[in-house]
């Protein structure tokens, strides 16, 4: 399956590389060309395959972003355990006793912690000071852990995709879904036909910024852009009424806004009468959390009209994310008849 | 032009939804400008052109104001929200806002009736509109509001919603009405979604590409009592920018405010503005950097619904501006 060689690649923010290997071999039989920017951006472009109705957009942007969250190493101590710093949005409280895989060779190894027979109980209340901790790869001294790994490598939480469920919900579990659930439905839309060119790029380093969808775009200069993303869940129990985030098994999350944009309100209207149109369920990202490429991207040169579609992901920014296969269809559903719509212009 | 400042401050404008106000500025302006467009993000750009001789201008006051988005609607038709802007939950509890559709809100706090409850946090509030059991709420998820409460003369002092930033498009319409003559290109632009980040800002000024931008803004003041010290005061004229936490305004540009001010002979007042940014740090980084900087209109209760000016300082900026903007630029 493609969502999990994609989820298994490795590609921390800044070495995407082995991501837009997998990408490229996926989508190379349906693309005219495709370029390597200078931070790494894959863009990748399908000519129209037919006339243009009037008020057709030429040009459309559609991105996904290649990168992951993970770590970096800073240091290696006398002992052989490795030092690293985090790479990305995530939570310390998460870190301790994970299985990782260092730099490019995939080395094992494991952010140790003491077990709880050696910790005092005011510190096990505490949350483990992330400067402190190390990751052992099993080497008993510094020269051996050279051999091994060097300063600058990156790494990845080790992680194997899996089917949890497969009638239902089709439910998969694995690491990454942000942003490769994105990757997966931006490929897949590589095999359609459309009356404009289409730019399929996969971006790098979102998680540190946003930075490699400033740049492509500004390259691209399209008239309209979409980013596809696997955004925040967060459907569990609460104590009250409050709203969840997005819920899995609801369909495609359209956002409204969040932290980095206001999405266009023509092309939200192209969405959700597209969703109606297809009998599909779809969903508003419901409170202004997190951000995407679509902050970036609509504020390139003099504006994009832009807008975001998301396959609801938990736990996002873990070792382990859980998706549904139905809203992922559902989301390939969904953009590929707006980009065929929008094929006819935008109603203002 | 209190009539236009009650026109401006009484309209519908969140940041993201500013067509109300977009099209109440074109019919203002149209007739007394040579072009004017609205680019991708719902800028307002109009440009009058000059005889010849000046430079090119950007001239910007945002049309957005701050408020609410709704993201659920629970069974009794009570409605949660988050914040478009910077919104104070305290300044909230009791008032209300109106939807594009007209529909009104009351906000109301889930512990107004306990004794000593902590300052309010977003979480804890909620909209009421009026739902009956067994009804559809007029609203839903998604839909956003801004604070709703008539515009009130109190002779000197005017008092509104919005005045951050209406009053400064209603000195930058008023400015450009009475602009009789120009050496220069001058781009008034009415920009989106400043309140969120700046963005209309960023984009318009890329695409007028101006060699010298002026934002008009609101900043706060230091004049009420136990107030943080500020030496900014309604009544003592329109304030010139020297920083605020976004930007550090063109030396240039500031020193041809106050020399402009001291020429007219009207009083001015020097802002430095500890927390908080306007459309001019945006116009200042756009492409390779273009010198900015920004008139403010003192304003009191800042990112409340009730925003008080100076009736005087909003004249007088009119006045400052239309001068600037009348002569050859020197900076």
């Amino acid at each position: 399956m493609l969502l999990k060689e994609l989820s298994e690649a490795r590609g921390v923010s800044g070495n995407e590389a082995a991501v837009r290997d997998a990408i490229l071999s996926a989508v190379r039989g349906y693309i005219d060309e495709h370029r390597v920017d200078a931070l790494g951006n894959l863009i990748c472009l399908r000519k129209a395959r037919r006339q243009a109705q009037p008020g057709s957009p030429r040009k459309v942007m559609v991105a996904a972003h290649m990168d992951e969250i993970g770590f970096v190493i800073t240091g290696i101590n006398s002992d052989g355990t490795l030092r690293f710093g985090k790479v990305g949005g995530i939570d310390d409280r998460i870190l301790l006793s994970k299985q990782v895989l260092v730099g490019q060779e995939a080395v094992p190894g494991v952010i140790g912690y003491r077990p709880i027979h050696l910790i005092p109980k005011a510190e096990r209340e505490r949350v483990a000071d992330v400067s402190k901790l190390a990751i052992d790869i099993g080497a008993t001294s510094k020269s051996g852990a050279e051999k091994l790994v060097k300063p600058g490598d990156y790494v990845t939480f080790r992680t194997t995709f899996e089917i949890l469920d497969e009638g239902g919900l089709r439910t998969v579990k694995g690491k990454a879904f942000d942003d490769r659930a994105g990757c997966a439905v931006l490929i897949e839309l590589l095999k359609e036909e459309y009356a404009f060119d289409l730019y399929a790029t996969f971006t790098a380093q979102e998680e540190a910024g946003l930075r490699g969808a400033r740049v492509a775009a500004y390259a691209v200069n399209p008239e309209i852009a979409f980013v596809l993303e696997g955004t925040v869940c967060d459907d569990l129990p609460k104590k009250k009424d409050l709203s969840p985030v997005t819920e899995v098994g609801k369909g495609p999350v359209i956002t409204l806004m969040d932290r980095s944009f206001i999405a266009d309100r023509r092309l939200v209207k192209l969405l959700v009468d597209t969703a109606q149109q297809l009998g599909i369920p779809y969903q508003f990202k419901r409170g202004a959390v997190g951000g995407t490429d679509a902050g970036a991207i609509h504020l390139t040169r003099e504006g994009i009209p832009s807008a975001a579609v998301s396959v609801p992901v938990r736990y996002i920014h873990a070792p382990v994310s859980l998706l549904s296969l139905v809203d992922l269809d559902y989301t390939v559903r969904l953009m590929c008849e707006a980009l065929h719509t929008l094929e006819r212009g935008l109603e203002s | 032009m209190k009539e236009l400042i009650k026109k401006l401050v009484e309209a519908y404008g969140p940041s993201g939804h500013e067509t109300q106000v977009r099209d109440l500025i074109a019919d203002l302006i149209r007739g007394h400008v040579d072009e004017m467009r609205t680019d991708n993000l719902g800028n307002l750009i109009a440009l009058r052109k000059g005889e010849g001789g000046g430079k090119r201008i950007m001239v910007a006051a945002h049309m957005d104001e701050i408020g609410l988005i709704v993201t659920y609607v629970d069974k009794k038709g009570f409605l949660r929200f988050g914040t478009v802007g910077g919104v104070f939950p305290i300044a909230t509890i009791g008032g209300r806002v109106r939807f594009a559709n007209g529909a009104i809100g009351v906000i109301g706090w889930e512990k107004w009736l306990q004794p000593s409850a902590e300052r309010p946090t977003l979480e804890e509030l909620f909209l009421d509109v009026g739902a009956v059991p067994g009804s559809q709420p007029p609203v839903g998820v998604g839909d956003v509001a801004s604070f709703d409460r008539p515009f009130v003369d109190m002779g000197q002092r005017l008092v509104a919603k919005a005045m951050d930033d209406r009053i400064g498009c209603a000195v930058v319409v008023q400015t450009l009405l009475d602009l009789k003559t120009t050496p220069n290109d001058v781009y008034f632009v009415f920009t989106v979604q400043e309140e969120v980040g700046l963005r209309g800002a960023w984009v318009s000024a890329f695409g007028v590409e101006p060699e010298v931008g002026i934002a008009v803004d609101v900043t706060k003041t230091g004049d009420t009592p136990e107030a943080h010290p500020m030496s900014v005061e309604l009544g003592s004229g329109p304030a010139i920018k020297v920083m605020d936490s976004a930007v550090l305004v063109h030396p240039g540009v500031k020193n041809w405010m106050i020399r402009t001010a001291q020429e007219l002979g009207i009083k001015y007042q020097l802002e430095v503005l500890e927390a908080g940014g306007t459309d001019t740090a945006a116009i200042q980084r756009t492409r390779g950097g273009i010198p900015a900087g920004c008139l403010s209109i003192p304003c009191r209760y800042v990112h409340t619904p009730s925003e008080m000016v100076d009736y005087g300082d909003v004249q007088g900026a009119v006045n400052l501006l239309g001068k600037m903007l009348a002569g050859p630029v020197e900076i």
